[in-house]
């Protein structure tokens, strides 16, 4: 299999190449908007900051190849806030596959911000979800939310504040936690996107 | 809802993981790598790896260390211990681990908060703080406390309170804190210091040091309000384990990762 990591200079790809070392596969970390096109699966990690990283992306021509790409593609954390329309981050227009604006926290005080460790799904009948068993528990980092919207297939709970943790649409894929962090249930997520979608 | 976090530290000298009493009297408590598997596995929610001895020549040794926890583990985990500037941090962060500690470089030159922030994004710098009690720090009834560095041998002069306000405004991720006072005692942890730490800043506090039994968890997570917990030698030489230790504290109504 062919599985792509887009590259943008926004997060630590290794850990993402570490989770799929374990499942036995092996990644090319890429910005060659041909490669990208031609993988059997890309996978979007990200850690930083939406205008620096949108900037990336145009710079390449990344923001046209990746809205146009036809096989199963993953956001992660910053990669999914970025598959959204916009994000309050610094007011950044992003990708826009999912039409929904990416929001800041705003949480009664004793609610720390980032949103960091281990929170559940609230999950719904999806192929992605197929390997899961009972209680997701999963690895969270992330001070920007996406709400609840048509694309959201599983939300979370912090603060009040109920959001999207995975949505789909069409061949395109986004979780806010990190699968690559999270123990066992994030390593039968990633396997069932590599090998049943 | 967010779970409290269980964190075992290991201190690693030379590839191996050590712990002493009162950060002297050093024990090996087994192979990196291995511990970190058995924790993973063990249910623990994130790990954490000190380079004690953190001599120049032992860096590289550490860096290939990381490197192979990044490959055999799934679950977060920070590393520390002699980090001087952006480039240590970017060969850790490149050799796979999640998050860095600093603390006598913080206190050495604040602003390196902010760049270590700003180049890599506050989620991954965790400020640790080494606390000892000094009553020339008393504010009326509340117990002062000093910000010491250097393996807790060299005061500050730094209030903790205050020093943990100013990393959290600098753009800290989390703080690490460690009652130096209660290190490797046992009797629990700094439980009112934590809770006016975790008061003032708006990002998660690590509360470390102390922990002795399954009681001293309960008391952090709730009167201390720590967003989780580290410990050392409690875990490595099988004191409490750690699903036993999530049992406990699910039945005293903490929300724990199963």
């Amino acid at each position: 299999m062919n599985i792509a990591i887009v590259k943008y200079n926004a997060g630590n790809t290794r850990s993402v190449l570490c989770a799929l070392h374990r499942l036995g596969y092996e990644a090319e970390v890429t910005d060659d908007p041909g490669q990208l096109a031609n993988a059997d699966k890309v996978l979007f990690p990200g850690v930083g900051e939406a205008s620096t990283a949108m900037a990336y992306l145009r710079e390449k021509g990344l923001d046209i190849v990746l809205t146009t790409l036809k096989q199963p593609f993953l956001g992660i954390c910053l990669g999914m806030q970025l598959m959204c329309a916009s994000s309050e981050e610094h007011d950044t227009q992003t990708l826009g596959i999912f039409p929904i604006p990416t929001r800041k926290f705003s949480l009664p005080p004793e609610f720390k911000i980032p949103h960091m460790g281990w929170n559940t799904l609230q999950y719904q009948d999806d192929r992605l979800f197929s390997g899961l068993k009972g209680e997701a528990w999963c690895y969270f980092v992330h001070s920007y939310y996406v709400p609840l919207c048509e694309a959201t297939i599983a939300s979370t709970e912090y603060g009040g504040q109920v959001f999207s943790s995975v949505l789909h649409k069409d061949n395109y894929y986004g979780c806010q936690f990190h699968p690559e962090k999270s123990g066992d249930v994030g390593e039968q997520l990633l396997k069932t996107f590599l090998e049943e979608l | 809802m967010l779970a409290k976090r269980i964190i075992p530290c290991l201190d690693v000298r030379d590839g191996r993981t050590v712990k002493g009493v009162n950060f002297v009297n050093l024990r090996d408590a087994g192979d990196a790598v291995e511990l970190a598997q058995a924790y993973s596995r063990y249910g623990a929610d994130e790990l954490t790896f000190l380079d004690i001895t953190a001599t120049v020549e032992n860096r590289s040794t550490f860096r290939s260390l990381v490197r192979s926890i990044a490959d055999h583990i799934s679950i977060p985990f920070t590393v520390g211990g002699g980090i001087r500037n952006e480039a240590d941090v970017a060969a850790l962060l490149d050799s796979g681990a999640d998050k860095i500690s600093i603390n006598s470089q913080a206190v050495a030159r604040p602003q390196a908060i902010d760049e270590l922030a700003l180049h890599f994004g506050s989620q991954c710098v965790v400020c640790a703080i080494d606390a000892r009690r000094n009553p020339a720090f008393d504010n009326g009834a509340e117990e002062g406390w000093e910000v010491y560095v250097h393996g807790g041998r060299t005061g500050t002069g730094l209030d903790v309170i205050s020093w943990a306000k100013e990393a959290y405004s600098r753009g800290a991720g989390e703080i690490l804190l460690t009652s130096m006072e209660h290190d490797g005692v046992k009797g629990g942890f700094a439980v009112d210091l934590t809770r006016r730490v975790s008061e003032a800043v708006g990002i998660p506090v690590i509360a470390s040091g102390g922990a002795g039994k399954m009681e001293h968890f309960y008391e952090v997570f709730t009167k201390g309000k720590a967003d989780a917990a580290l410990a050392a030698s409690i875990f490595h030489f099988h004191e409490i384990d750690i699903p036993e230790l999530k049992i406990f504290l699910e039945q005293h109504d903490i929300t724990m990762r199963r």
